[in-house]
């Protein structure tokens, strides 16, 4: 009864129109078909229950792709399944292939597709170290480089988080004492450290006030010609301020994925309209 | 990241997942160890005169420990007698009565005699019994028995009355009862399994204890009639007879070994399957 | 006009609240008095103890002062009593049983709280937490009958690996401080596992899932996050364990060969605090004897209080992290 999922416009293959504007002097690639993640088939069951049905997408590189849809409706465990995070629940059962760079990350070493695969999770979880502890974690546990390596990367990451100037005089106080959007980019920092070359976001703003999101927004238009990036949001708005692609997901299913602005605008399907018009959800 | 680290760290990962399995298979192989050996060497030789003979004078065969099983269950009686009331009483008030300086006190100080040693706990009893009435008896060991359950049994009471949901007491009050009936015919009656497992465990735990016993009920090789005479104990027994030169009494005080164990870990595990079911129940 | 009945009632003054009697009648003042009672008598008790404890051991306390605590005699025919080789013997055998108990128990508590599957560690749970049932005298009957015959046959190894400290020279004759310790480190093993485990189980998922995020393997997870994490809680059960040592009486004495010397060798025996008050109680004669005793009970129930405390700030401590 479902009607198949619908292939993503012509226009996909042609540079993309300034839809979401980028902040001043940002490098923009000029054309826009390098895949670097790609899930074909997907299905992932909890125990008996099916939380995911035949999920295809394209993830493109330099980009930033949005999830959305209603509670519940897979794209968090989708996002999960991106690098492999979902094998820590018991009873869980992948089908399908996700590609990454053209290579099935489940023929991968696990804690490598994490390495390049990083995660930045909804609500903030640094560890109960020191703030330079905690960007320098991932480093330390992918090859103790010397100290003077380990405070130029922890610096980079940080820069690149935009929290540096922030705690670069607190760098050994205890990350518990930063304030929740700091200890969120914190995160990202730490995610940022280990050089992932995707990053995926979980509802990274949906525990922060406005301020603190438009700061992790800022982020993730800058972050984004060095990474890919995947991002789950229950805000509509969120994800056309900062997507390039959009996801609408639905019970498990994918619905309909294309350029953000088509689904926004023009969506395909009747359910996508419902959902991003504010019929319901 | 070479590929030579990885594999370091993998193995490093299956090393300590072996080390650590080891130190949990230590663990648990020695409770089996423990039971195996007291069954081999204490069950074997277990007669039916262990039960219902008085101790023979060394070298005679025949002798048993009958009156080390009445005289432990004697002791545990008083122990209850003194323990359950305060320790069941006491909870209550703390669970349905408290929230003020002076249960923080009470909670406290609880938790304070929950640390005494038992040996010091004896002590407390000699002084307090055995020294005004110049001689040993069931009464003073069932005493230091008695204050060694009061403080599980505040704790343990405690804990089980402030698991039952508000709901359950608002609805009595609701109806008209006082807080006392809601208290007596509601709250209580819907812990009574972890109450009465409780008191199970309480008093499993006091059965195998002898340091309180050495010098309060002392022991005694003969039946102890009343409560005001010293009194032959299980694990006094066992005590006395595997650090004699005897043979014989080596092989009772295995034999007494597998009993108390036996009972003890009975009721530990007969106790836990209650609780585990009714945690189970919807609420 | 006068006031007159209308539809609206006068409801009249403000009825007083229940009177005492009520509350008498309906069981409230009764239940609570009568549960006040018995939660105020935990505290008499508790208050009888410490005060006989200390009326008793008057005797012995005014003849030696604190000097008590460091004099190395015990000789109760001249009446010379001193604490010092009973301390000595209780922290040495609890400092051995830590030492053997403490990476075997933490260990294990790993293992069944990260990397062992949920049915499996449920069941090995509750098999070792009957352990903590089983009582002080049978592991005394096995220390004796079982232990000291394997480290008799143990012994020569230990000393030709470890014979050249003083910890384990001179002659061996099965009890001593080490078979002491090593059967107290059975008997508080089950101890830091039950707790240990809890405590790890209670840390929060997204600090795993934050360093395998990254990469790490189950057991770096486990090492550098999981467990820092729930530092203060396995602390915790580390004095917890230790005050039950300090104050475990039958196991010991039964093992520990009953000596009132103070040797640098494990495999000499000693004495504790807990040992001699079992042994000696009943035999002691005269006041100054028995008042010393007594003195002993004061010393090792304040040693307990102190660690049980330390203990429980520990443990309590693990209750809510800012984050």
């Amino acid at each position: 009864m479902q009607a198949p999922i619908r292939q993503p416009s012509p226009e996909m293959n042609m540079p993309l129109p300034d839809i979401n504007v980028p902040a001043a002097g940002e490098q923009r690639p000029a054309v826009d078909t390098e895949l670097k993640l790609s899930a074909t088939d997907l299905n992932f069951f909890y125990g008996s229950f099916q939380a995911l049905n035949n999920i295809s997408m394209k993830i493109y590189s330099g980009r930033v792709t949005a999830f959305i849809g209603p509670s519940g409706c897979g794209k968090s465990t989708f996002l999960r399944t991106l690098n492999r995070m979902n094998e820590t629940v018991r009873h869980s059962r992948v089908q399908g292939t996700i590609l990454l760079d053209g290579e099935d990350i489940h023929q991968l070493e696990v804690s490598e597709v994490r390495r390049r695969v990083g995660m930045v999770f909804q609500k903030s979880n640094p560890f109960p170290k020191s703030i330079f502890e905690n960007v320098a974690y991932g480093l330390r546990i992918n090859g103790s480089p010397n100290r003077a390596t380990l405070r130029e990367a922890v610096e980079h990451s940080l820069r690149r988080a935009a929290l540096w100037d922030e705690v670069k005089d607190k760098l050994h106080q205890s990350a518990y004492g930063l304030s929740g959007g700091q200890q969120q980019r914190l995160c990202i920092a730490r995610a940022l450290a280990v050089n992932p070359e995707v990053l995926l976001l979980d509802e990274p703003c949906s525990a922060l006030d406005p301020i603190a999101t438009a700061k992790i927004e800022d982020l993730i238009f800058q972050l984004k010609s060095s990474c890919t990036i995947a991002i789950v949001t229950h805000n509509m708005q969120q994800a056309a301020r900062v997507a390039d692609y959009t996801g609408f997901f639905l019970l498990g299913r994918l619905i309909e994925f294309d350029r953000t602005a088509i689904i926004f605008k023009t969506p395909a399907r009747r359910e996508t309209e419902d959902y991003v018009t504010g019929r319901f959800g | 990241m070479t590929s030579s680290l990885l594999l370091r760290r993998k193995a490093v990962n299956a090393v300590m997942l072996t080390i650590t399995g080891l130190c949990t298979l230590f663990a648990t192989g020695t409770l089996v160890f423990i039971l195996g050996y007291l069954f081999i060497h204490g069950g074997k030789s277990l007669s039916w005169n262990f039960f219902t003979k008085l101790p023979t004078p060394v070298g005679e065969s025949g002798g048993g420990m009958a009156n080390a099983i009445l005289g432990s269950a004697k002791l545990l009686a008083v122990a209850m007698a003194v323990g359950i009331p305060i320790g069941f009483l006491g909870g209550i008030y703390l669970a349905e009565f408290g929230g003020s300086t002076f249960s923080f006190i009470v909670r406290y100080t609880t938790d304070l005699l929950n640390g005494v040693p038992s040996i010091v706990i004896g002590i407390f009893a000699y002084t307090v019994i055995v020294l005004p009435q110049k001689h040993f008896s069931t009464l003073a060991g069932g005493l230091a028995l008695g204050v060694m359950m009061i403080p599980i049994a505040v704790r343990s009471t405690e804990e089980f009355l402030r698991a039952v949901p508000v709901s359950l007491r608002e609805g009595a009050v609701a109806l008209g009862a006082s807080k006392a009936k809601a208290i007596l015919t509601v709250v209580i009656p819907a812990a009574k399994n972890g109450i009465m497992t409780g008191i199970m465990l309480n008093l499993a735990r006091v059965a195998g204890e002898t340091a309180p016993l050495l010098f309060t009920s002392f022991s005694n090789r003969y039946w102890s009639p009343g409560w005001e005479q010293p009194t032959a104990a299980l694990p006094v027994m066992i005590f006395t007879y595997a650090i004699a030169p005897y043979e014989d009494w080596h092989q009772q005080a295995w034999s007494a070994g597998f009993v108390l164990l036996t009972l003890v870990l009975a009721v530990n595990v007969i106790a836990r399957m209650i609780l585990s079911k009714s945690k189970h129940v919807a609420r | 006009m006068a006031a007159s009945s209308t539809t609206i009632t006068n409801a009249g003054p403000a009825r007083p609240a229940r009177s005492f009697v009520q509350r008498l009648r309906s069981g409230d003042e009764v239940a609570y008095l009568i549960t006040f009672a018995a939660a105020a008598s935990v505290l008499l008790v508790t208050g009888l103890l410490v005060y006989e404890l200390y009326i008793n051991s008057s005797a012995s306390r005014t003849k030696f002062g604190l000097s008590f605590l460091v004099t190395k005699t015990w000789d109760p025919v001249a009446g010379q009593y001193g604490a010092w080789p009973f301390i000595y013997g209780t922290v040495v055998t609890s400092a051995l049983a830590l030492f053997i108990g403490i990476p075997l128990g933490v260990g294990a508590a790993i293992f069944l709280a990260e990397l062992a599957p949920p049915a499996i560690s449920d069941g090995l749970t509750f098999l070792i937490e009957l352990l903590a049932a089983v009582p002080s005298v049978i592991y005394g009957l096995l220390g004796i009958f079982v232990l000291i015959p394997i480290l008799r046959t143990v012994e020569p190894a230990i000393r030709a690996v470890l014979g050249w400290t003083p910890l384990f020279q001179g002659p061996f004759y099965g009890v001593s401080l080490f078979s002491a310790g090593v059967v107290l480190s059975v008997m508080i093993i089950p101890f830091i596992i039950s707790i240990s485990r809890e405590v790890i189980r209670a840390v929060p998922a997204d600090q795993r899932e934050a360093a395998l995020a990254l990469g790490a393997t189950r057991w770096e997870s486990t090492w550098h996050v999981v467990v820092p994490y729930a530092r203060k809680g396995i602390a915790g059960s580390i004095f917890l364990a230790l005050a039950r040592a300090l104050g475990e009486t039958m196991a010991v004495t039964m093992v520990i060969g009953n000596d009132p010397k103070v040797k640098a060798s494990l495999f000499a025996p000693g004495y504790s605090i807990a040992a001699v008050i079992a042994n000696e109680f009943t035999e002691a004669t005269g006041q100054l004897y028995t008042s010393a005793l007594i003195e002993l009970g004061l010393v090792l129930f304040a040693l307990t209080i102190v660690i049980n405390a330390m203990a429980r700030i520990l443990v309590a401590g693990t209750g809510g992290r800012n984050g």
